[in-house]
């Protein structure tokens, strides 16, 4: 990955509280597993910011490597990877997500 | 591109050996598989780090041939 591909990535986590690489955008997800984590932080009504990997092949290869994680979505919180699908949809399911956000001041709606 | 379901488990098995694993193909497309990996390897391993590790035993071919694998880790109990 080049210098500033990885740079770009490490600006795009830092600027915003809750990012999802994802395929596609938040309202028209691309790919079921996108959609599913979309899905989720919807219902948990937490704001974040979709980065439409599909509209940036670097960063769609380069998150990858960033985080060594293989697959996209991505899904980051203040700045630390949490997850790809099956795991962000595990802590969901355990509550564990909403604990997540709230320890990092990220608001969740009450369920 | 695809992969057999057996490839998947028997790359699995070589990383884990003493491993319970069950893999089911989702779609019938060799594409989208479901594992399940049981293994003492995952102990005081957070769950990122146990994903990470089966990737890792795959070889480079999750999200190459292997377009989704739903995983499923944990500690034998």
């Amino acid at each position: 990955m080049s210098e500033p591909t990885e740079q770009r990535i490490k600006d795009i986590i830092a600027g915003s509280d809750v990012g999802l690489f994802m395929k596609g955008v938040p309202t028209a997800p691309q790919c079921g597993f996108s959609g599913t984590v979309v899905q989720i932080l919807n219902g948990l009504g937490v704001p974040f910011t979709g980065i439409n990997v599909l509209a940036d092949p670097d960063v769609r290869e380069g998150i990858k490597s960033f985080s060594n994680w293989p697959t996209i979505p991505q899904l980051y919180v203040k700045g630390e990877f949490v997850g790809g699908c099956d795991i962000v949809r595990e802590m969901f399911k355990l509550g564990e997500l909403a604990a997540v956000l709230n320890d990092k001041g990220v608001a969740v709606a009450a369920l | 591109m695809a992969m057999a379901g057996p490839d998947i488990e028997k790359l699995i098995r070589e990383a884990f050996p003493d491993a319970h694993v069950i893999v089911t193909d989702l779609a019938g497309d060799g594409d989208h598989y479901g594992a399940r990996v049981v293994s003492q390897a995952f102990a005081g391993k957070s769950r990122i780090q146990q994903h990470q590790m089966v990737y890792a035993a795959l070889k480079g071919q999750m999200g190459a041939a292997l377009h989704a694998l739903a995983l499923e880790t944990g500690v034998p109990k």
